[in-house]
């Protein structure tokens, strides 16, 4: 394996074509293949059942024609023992196979695709490279281009009449919008999409906006549950049948037909689990609890990602944080003891010598040497300025390559190094390991890519892809004559950390850093710990949430690590990523603490309501205030009750989902009913949002007789006073007719909305979005950290969430933060930006420029005011360098000079 | 235009997402024209207008920023 460069030339010659799973069999690959592009490790492998070789005994073709002798047919399994402290499970999910289905024909109905085909049909490196095709006809002269597709939801989710799933998959509704969208984009025509759907799921942050563009881009969505589908024989098209929400029937005729496939748990990884001790609840999910959301039921092992519960990239990133938190918690005593570091010898100072360049010119075994003459531009290359020494090589990458360059710098005294080779994005850090290990900086060292953006792209044109390769070490040289070594200075980290909000998140947070061993400020303005869950009474799943807040309470009160600020307001910041100082406001007293990283988790409020007789009428409350009023035993006798949903929320000034709401309306249902088998309980909603395992209890409440009445923002339900009785008065999506209801109880799933952020978020550089939560580094892939370095986001802050995931992204932000408190340097990189203190102006054009908040104004000794670059935030992007009117922020390794010389070089 | 006009191109490639698509195009063994020379930068904000015209002037046909 070590041996195999990825070319792809046994792939290529592979006389075996299989069905390719990666793409859902659409399309084929050879026997020996890697699973798709970007895999990690890119090597290749050979499907022992599908091998000629392995089957027949002849062939042995990739042998032949591998150029690096990495083929090894007398490869065997072998059992490794590894020893470990903790284990973390991250199997995820298989998606729902829909053959069992009869009334959907997947198997025989061509153009009925699932929803991960499709999204191999979609993408540029799909089956149809990325055209939008059918199945059916792709690979025909007479082909369709699909102009009509559908989608159908909830195939294999919130289903136990054929399937068994009796849990929403979560994702589903946002991946069928996403592909619509998508594939309304992609078509150059007038592409019509239906979604058919029962309830709209798009509960996660900014997912609502989401769903109302996909409308005003002309996404139909459709409630109804289709039944079957129906095929023309001749044209492959699917015809369905279904019922409006007029109560019509509509027959429509699909060119595509997409069933969105929820998530299920293999059964090998239900077997695993269970070899491992550890518990699968009734739908084949590991077992947590609400507030130990990553740890299964054996001690020491966690979970991360669907195999915990269906759910969406952000949660899954941010549980396998939280599981690493879990981990790391347990081994913090063993941290760093595998360590080996690595020593270098001292860096020659080669800042006054004249450039004497070396160039490598790499074969890559044929895949450059077939397509570019190398020889011809290692000739070129000895004629450059300022090369001395120029060698040609079949793997310039091995290790043997290694120690002779090693050996060349030191006897040819070559102050540069240029590999041409392939890209720098995977092979730089291993030629700079040689020049550190040779005496030089790693910054004296320059790529041309001469293979992924040469010799792999230009195959049929070789004389082209040979000069193409000379112009390349020719720009590589022109700039290697100008770059400089740099330093890369440590700075030291200050290992305590700072967390902001005392309720759960800002609790479970401080505990997780402090089990790992790191001392913890947490502060909360008021005048105890425990947030909103205060005012909570139980969990979906039943738990006592006060005696569960009680026992965090007194964890981080008695921990020796944290230490609490109650009635403590952040008066001010300064500082950077292991380098913060925060000053902290009590009792009219200020005191700075000193930290290394901060974790924001402030929380976010109950809206108070502004219609439906709130604060008119006793009778009419909001969830915390129905949760405090059952805590006190005051809720008694209730024969009817309404819940009102999206009271605040998914509405034009407040476009998002609270997320929570409807869980929670659902579980206070049951409690009612509970309480009086007999009352009559409605709940008024719009789409019922119990995503994942909660849709159980959505299931329970309808069969306890809980009735759901569905309404729309134009028809909004009356609630009106008659007499001392109240009456409430909305149109039956039945029945067509205003039905009144007089209940003695009304509850307002009020939604949820941001505390006033502005001055944490100036303080701190961070940003909020429209409505007013924290914003996050990345969506999808970095949901617990901001841009700013050393500074995480955890809970409602972040956006509207329950406990359980409060919890995990705490945890996961506990994790994030200690990857900074776990150093005790930090490492500067060399390529940063500078700041020429006798051209500034300090206008400050490069703090505005500057993404990474890296950036700001200081006052001299001399009263100038000049701009001034904190290195260790700087990423180098050089943004700052562009927005200086007066070239005063420049930029190391790529600065001005050094960009114009390679551009003017590419044309000598 | 004269037949045979052969552009030169001067692409400047974010080092986080053009340049690896453009390492990614070669590992999926996509085929386009030889004519582009890709300048690889730290970031596409760091592409300072100058180096677009010095481009143009130096004799480019086309300039891609790409990021």
């Amino acid at each position: 394996m070590e041996k195999c460069i990825a070319c792809g030339s046994c792939a290529e010659k592979c006389p075996k074509k299989v069905d390719d799973p990666f793409n859902e069999n659409l399309a084929k690959r050879k026997a020996i293949y890697v699973d798709y592009a970007q895999a990690v490790p890119l090597k290749y492998a050979i499907n022992k059942d599908e091998c000629i070789y392995f089957q027949k005994g002849k062939c042995r073709a990739c042998e032949k024609l591998c150029p690096t002798k990495a083929i090894n047919f007398e490869d065997k399994e072998e059992k490794v023992v590894l020893q470990a402290g903790a284990v973390i499970l991250a199997a995820g999910f298989k998606p729902f196979d829909p053959s069992i289905f009869p009334t959907y024909q997947y198997t025989s109905f061509e153009n009925v695709v699932t929803s991960i085909e499709y999204e191999r049909i979609l993408s540029a490196t799909g089956p149809y490279q990325g055209h939008l095709a059918r199945p059916s006809d792709h690979d025909k002269e007479n082909k369709k281009e699909p102009r009509k597709i559908g989608w159908l939801q909830c195939v294999g989710s919130r289903d136990i009449n054929k399937c068994d799933h009796p849990y929403c998959s979560s994702v589903c509704c946002m991946y069928a919008i996403k592909e619509a969208t998508i594939s309304k984009e992609h078509a150059d025509y007038d592409l019509d999409t239906a979604i058919f759907f029962m309830d709209m799921r798009t509960y996660g942050k900014d997912f609502e906006k989401y769903y109302e563009r996909a409308k005003e881009k002309g996404v139909r969505f459709v409630r109804t549950r289709l039944h079957t589908l129906e095929e023309d024989p001749v044209t492959k098209d699917i015809t369905v049948r279904y019922v409006d929400e007029q109560g019509n029937i509509q027959v429509e005729t699909f060119d595509m037909m997409v069933l969105s496939v929820g998530m299920e748990t293999p059964k090998e990884l239900v077997e695993t689990a269970k070899n491992l001790g550890v518990a699968v609840d009734s739908d084949n999910f590991a077992e947590t609890g609400i507030f130990t959301p990553v740890e299964t039921s054996r001690k020491g092992i966690y979970v991360c990602g669907a195999f915990q519960e269906p759910k969406d990239i952000p949660y899954s990133v941010m549980e396998a944080s939280a599981a690493a938190c879990g981990a790391k918690e347990g081994l913090s005593s063993a941290r760093g003891t595998l360590v080996k570091e690595r020593t270098y010898p001292e860096e020659t100072d080669v800042s006054f010598q004249e450039p004497k360049i070396g160039v490598f010119v790499c074969n890559c075994g044929i895949n450059i040497g077939s397509v570019v003459d190398v020889p011809a531009v290692v000739e070129y290359a000895r004629t450059l300025p300022g090369v001395s020494y120029v060698e040609e090589g079949l793997f310039v990458c091995s290790q043997d390559t290694q120690e002779k360059m090693k050996e060349l710098i030191k006897k040819e005294g070559l102050n540069r190094v240029i590999v041409a080779a392939c890209t720098p994005r995977t092979h730089e850090p291993l030629f700079q390991e040689t020049l550190r290990d040779a005496g030089l900086n790693k910054y004296l060292f320059e790529m041309a890519n001469i293979r992924n953006q040469c010799s792999w792209v230009h195959t049929k044109e070789k004389p082209e892809a040979t000069e193409k390769a000379k112009d390349l070490v020719r720009m590589a040289a022109a700039r290697a004559q100008l770059i400089q070594p740099l330093p890369q200075p440590t700075i030291g980290v200050d290992t305590k950390a700072l967390v902001i909000g005392g309720g759960v998140s800002g609790m479970t947070a401080a505990l997780g850093l402090a089990e790992q061993g790191f001392h913890t400020y947490l502060i909360e303005q008021s005048n105890r710990l425990g947030g909103n869950a205060l005012m909570l009474s139980k969990t979906w799943r039943g738990d006592d949430i006060q005696a569960h807040l009680a026992e965090m309470i007194s964890k981080v009160s008695a921990h020796s690590l944290i230490d609490v600020y109650t009635e403590a307001t952040i008066k001010g910041a300064t500082g950077f990523v292991g380098n913060y100082e925060t000053t902290v406001s009590r009792n009219n007293e200020d005191t700075t603490l000193k930290h290394g990283a901060v974790i924001v988790a402030v929380g976010a409020e109950e809206f108070k309501p502004k219609e439906y007789l709130y604060g008119e009428d006793n009778r009419v409350m909001t969830h915390l205030e129905l949760d405090e009023a059952m805590k006190k035993g005051e809720i008694s006798g209730i024969k009817t009750a309404v819940f009102i949903q999206c009271v605040g929320s998914r509405e034009p000034e407040r476009p998002y989902c609270s997320k929570v709401c409807c869980t929670h309306t659902v579980k206070s249902a049951l409690k009612l009913k509970e309480m009086d088998p007999e009352a009559k309980v409605y709940v008024i909603y719009r789409d019922i949002r119990t995503y994942g395992q909660r849709e159980e209890l959505y299931k329970e409440a309808r069969d306890r007789g809980v009735i759901f009445i569905r309404y729309s923002l134009d028809g909004k339900p009356r609630v009106e006073k008659a007499g001392s009785a109240i009456s409430v008065t909305i149109k039956d999506h039945i029945l067509f007719r205003d039905i009144a209801i007089n209940p003695d109880l009304v509850v307002l799933a009020a939604g949820i909305i941001p505390r006033d952020n502005n001055s944490l978020a100036q303080m701190f550089k961070l940003s909020l979005n429209e409505d007013g939560f924290f914003m996050e580094a990345h969506a999808k892939l970095r949901p617990v950290e901001f841009a700013t370095d050393g500074i995480f986001l955890a809970g409602m802050a972040h956006y509207p969430k329950p406990i359980e995931e409060s919890i995990a992204q705490a945890k996961a932000a506990a994790s994030r933060a200690s990857v900074v408190l776990s150093k005790e340097t930090l490492t500067v990189e060399g390529v940063v930006s500078h700041v020429n203190e006798v051209l500034c102006r300090g206008c400050g054009k490069c703090v505005e420029a500057c993404p990474f908040n890296a950036i700001n104004l200081m006052e001299r000794e001399d009263g100038r005011i000049v701009a001034n670059v904190q290195e260790a935030m700087c990423k180098g992007c050089g943004s700052c360098s562009v927005a200086c009117p007066t070239g005063a922020a420049s930029i190391f390794h790529y600065d001005d000079q050094e960009v114009l010389t390679m551009v003017e070089a590419a044309f000598n | 235009m004269s037949e045979g006009f052969e552009p030169k191109i001067v692409a400047f490639a974010c080092n986080w997402c053009a340049y690896s698509a453009a390492d990614l195009a070669g590992v999926s063994r996509f085929q386009y024209p030889p004519n582009m020379r890709i300048i690889r930068v730290m970031c596409s904000g760091r592409i300072n207008p100058n180096f677009i015209l010095k481009a143009f002037d130096s004799g480019a046909d086309g300039v891609l920023v790409a990021g």
